[in-house]
């Protein structure tokens, strides 16, 4: 070859590599993290929503969409207390609640929310046929139990639709806490139109529902891609200051999310402990909030199980320290060492309520652990403690904690444990047949009550998995439960509270906290323990 | 040959019909069910959701059904994704399998059938060295940590030149397949490589090509005309299963690349216990594997013109 032909063709090569490297970054054009000028942002999600059915949703992802598609009668403000949604104003009353809603409130096709809408949600939610699984969060209301178990029709449920701008309900029993069940997803309107138009196939497409929130869903491809767009017909527009969520990434691999929000695809990523060093190191401020979630040991009561003895669970109380876990073990800031059936965050008469009513706190104490465990031995008449049987889910953590009790029960009172640890159905099942000594067991609140913790071990719970019973703890919930005067009702959540630390029926280990990392530009995003979480609605892009 | 093919589909379809109950069977065999959730269910609840699903009818009574409808072509309703059909799942999701599968495939492939040969070729020397290097490195690597590596040298490369070159996860366009593919086909083309390799080395030591080469055929020409099509042979009755490995085995792919493929369902479905896609999946895999491996034998017959279909005849 000629040299001429071959500088000509190094000529072709370099302008060619020069196209290829031009053409590189606009091929891959996605949307950045965060877009001032069109308030728009990107972000991951763990899992595609299973359905966006306000009806019959349970779960997370679900819940933070929904939250931003639906607005009930109240909603959560940007200080996270509650205000009016598409109620304007309201009274609550030991018998009952009256709502009165705004004029202006309209579906995402310029039709007004209706009274109507609310009573058709709720009754829908509550027949046997829609089989919601948060049907239970309506039993305040009257007669709802009984629709839900397919005894009364579901006309008979105590709502009704005085006017088209006002909704009245009746109680079962005093409810206090109504008004944050109101923000709760299952109380969201339905138009009864719509639903039935779609059927079954409601909510599970984009262009197969109807909204009445901040934002609409304006793209749905199934486990890809969800796109919201700032609502026009929504009443409150004017305090919507992003105008889109675009939610491109669909992946449950912290790692990844991680990444992305490195290279500045995603506006917020969650990390977990091996990334925590990761972000530190990189220098991106880290963030952390208090998910509201208990997490704890749960004793088995079924017969013939040695955990059903009073000092065997002693023994244990006086061994296992949480501090030491969430210092040692876990060691994640925004994690806190669990001493009561509350966490932190939940609420009292004036304030929290474990700042109002302190929990008595059992200090290690090996020595007298010995003692109860020796007792437990006697009234037992055991020449030997069997193993015992530790039930845990699948994830490292998990398995992490375990191998901390495994060690401490061994090495401090000679017990053997054997781990049991299985994958989330496996677990379920097992906790749900009573297949164990103790369970690794957690609790997220469901509404903005201490109720949402206080009945879980109430003998008629079918959440109870161990089978606990006693008369005295069943008596503070219902008296709280018949009571709408909060000195009261916290005073017996108080009782119970010291019962749990007295008698035992779970150890609560740990509170949990999140960790994430935050594009700087964004502000006024709040994570929240009700209501969906992230919530995007008061939040902006700082130019 | 028809004789031939007829039988194969007769065969292929008893093994579809086997995969189909036996999975059937062993997954109502674990303990708990698609209804379990970590919140309990009220007794109402529970029974109105297993008859919406027909979980309340006797196990040889869903099966039966369960036979019935696949016939139809028709796997029901996903548990886990609520009002999705099972035959939307697959129809929507697999193509992106499909896509990311052939790509990686077509990666091994040339890649393997390159590497196998030029480390034959310099038989232990520096190529040969280096090539079963990468070989080893490539399959003991576990296909999750390659990924991960991956996309952490993607987010390096991008922040080295502050500008997204390339993706760092998602779908949609070309550019978002290939590094995908390519730790995807990572494994295979180690495999491949290594069975060119030896494959090679045989053909290389054979009469024929010394036969050719005293003949005076260049080596270019000898490569492609001789060497190549004879040594190819292993490495396409393996490509069959590789395909099915491939194209079935992109989860951990999928995961991290948040790639919306058929892949993350099949195994969500199994942590899941989603019956429906976990019957839909399994056997829609199951009859893809069993109709790639029948294609691939059948084209090993017209590849190799020593294996004749035909039976009975010889020429």
């Amino acid at each position: 070859m000629f040299p001429g032909a071959i500088a000509r063709l190094s000529a072709t090569l370099r302008q060619l590599l020069l196209l290829v490297l031009c053409l590189l970054p606009a091929l891959s054009g996605h949307a950045a993290a965060v877009d001032p000028v069109d308030q728009r942002i990107t972000l991951a999600l763990a899992t595609e929503p299973p359905t966006l059915n306000s009806s019959i949703a349970t779960d997370s992802i679900g819940s933070f969409v929904l939250s931003h598609l639906m607005e009930g009668l109240l909603r959560y403000g940007p200080g996270g207390e509650l205000e009016g949604g598409v109620a304007e104003r309201w009274q609550l009353e030991e018998s009952g609640a009256r709502f009165w809603l705004r004029s202006d409130a309209r579906w995402s096709d310029g039709k007004p929310v209706t009274a109507h809408d609310f009573v058709f949600a709720w009754r829908h939610a509550l027949k046997p046929a829609t089989a919601s699984q948060y049907a239970f969060i309506f039993f305040p209301i009257k007669n709802a139990e009984a629709i839900q178990a397919g005894q009364l029709p579901a006309n008979t449920l105590g709502v009704r639709a005085v006017s088209e701008r006002e909704l009245v309900v009746e109680f079962a029993r005093p409810c206090p806490y109504f008004l944050s069940l109101t923000a709760f997803m299952t109380f969201m309107p339905l138009r009864e139109d719509a639903v039935e138009k779609w059927g079954r196939a409601y909510a599970a497409d984009a262009d197969k529902m109807l909204v009445n929130g901040a934002f609409t869903l304006n793209k749905w491809v199934h486990g890809a891609h969800l796109r919201l767009r700032k609502n026009r017909h929504y009443w409150d527009r004017d305090s919507v200051k992003i105008r889109e969520i675009d939610l491109p990434y669909i992946t449950s691999d912290p790692s990844a999310q991680f990444n992305l929000f490195r290279d500045g695809q995603i506006a917020l990523a969650n990390l977990d402990t091996g990334l925590l060093d990761e972000a530190v190191k990189r220098g991106h401020p880290i963030h952390h909030f208090h998910t509201g979630a208990l997490y704890f040991l749960e004793f088995n009561f079924r017969e013939g199980r040695v955990t059903g003895n009073y000092y065997f669970r002693k023994a244990l109380q006086y061994i296992i320290d949480p501090a030491t876990l969430v210092n040692k073990i876990i060691g994640l800031p925004g994690v806190l060492p669990a001493y009561s059936l509350f966490p932190m965050t939940v609420r009292g008469v004036a304030a929290p309520f474990r700042e109002e009513y302190p929990e008595m706190r059992v200090k290690a104490d090996i020595a007298l652990a010995r003692r109860y465990l020796a007792r437990a031995k006697k009234e037992l008449g055991l020449e030997a403690f069997p193993p015992l049987m530790l039930l845990v889910g699948d994830s490292p953590r998990a398995l992490q904690e375990a191998e901390y009790y495994q060690y401490v029960l061994q090495q401090g009172l000679g017990l053997e444990v054997r781990i049991d640890q299985q994958v989330f159905k496996q677990r379920l099942e097992k906790m749900r047949r009573g297949d164990f000594d103790i369970v690794a067991a957690a609790w997220g609140p469901d509404y903005d009550d201490i109720m949402t913790f206080a009945d879980l071990f109430a003998s008629w719970n079918d959440n109870n998995r161990g089978r606990y019973h006693n008369p005295a703890y069943d008596y503070w919930v219902s008296l709280a439960q018949q009571s709408s005067d909060p000195v009261e009702r916290f005073e017996a959540m108080a009782r119970l509270q010291n019962i749990v630390t007295e008698d035992v029926p779970i150890l609560p280990t740990y509170e949990n906290g999140a960790l994430y990392v935050q594009h700087p530009m964004l502000k006024g995003v709040r994570r929240n323990v009700f209501g969906g979480d992230p919530s995007f609605r008061f939040a902006w892009i700082e130019r | 040959m028809l004789f031939y093919i007829a039988r194969r589909l007769l065969f292929a379809a008893f093994t579809i019909w086997f995969i189909a109950t036996a999975t059937f069977f062993a997954m109502h065999a674990v303990p708990g069910d698609p209804l379990t959730q970590e919140k309990a269910m009220s007794p109402a609840v529970r029974a109105q959701l297993e008859a919406r699903y027909g979980l309340d009818k006797p196990l040889d009574e869903q099966y039966l059904l369960f036979l019935g409808n696949m016939l139809r072509g028709d796997f029901g309703i996903s548990f886990t994704q609520e009002n999705r059909r099972v035959n939307d799942i697959i129809r929507e999701h697999f193509p992106i399998s499909a896509t990311l599968g052939l790509a990686a495939i077509l990666i091994a492939l040339v890649g393997g059938v390159a590497a196998g040969s030029v480390a034959a070729h310099f038989r232990n020397r520096w190529p040969d060295r280096a090539v079963i290097f990468a070989v080893i490195a490539a399959i003991s690597l576990p296909g999750f940590v390659i990924a991960a590596m991956a996309q952490l040298l993607i987010v390096r490369l991008n922040s080295a030149v502050d500008s997204t070159w390339l993706p760092v996860a998602g779908w949609g366009g070309v550019e978002h397949v290939w590094i995908p593919a390519l730790v995807l086909g990572l494994g295979t083309m180690a495999y491949l490589s290594r069975l060119m390799r030896a494959s090679m080395l045989e053909v290389l030591s054979s009469d024929y090509v010394l036969a050719a080469r005293s003949r005076g055929i260049g080596p270019w020409r000898l490569f492609w005309g001789h060497q190549l099509r004879n040594a190819i042979l292993p490495v396409v009755t393996e490509l069959g299963p590789s395909i099915a490995a491939i194209t079935t085995g992109g989860f951990v792919v999928e995961l991290i690349f948040a790639i919306p493929g058929l892949g993350r369902y099949f195994v969500q479905a199994v942590q899941q216990l989603d019956y429906t896609v976990i019957m839909g999946t399994t056997v829609f895999y199951g009859a893809f594997l069993v109709i790639v491996v029948m294609l691939v034998d059948i084209s090993y017959g017209i590849i190799d013109p020593r294996i004749r279909l035909t039976s009975g005849r010889r020429r």
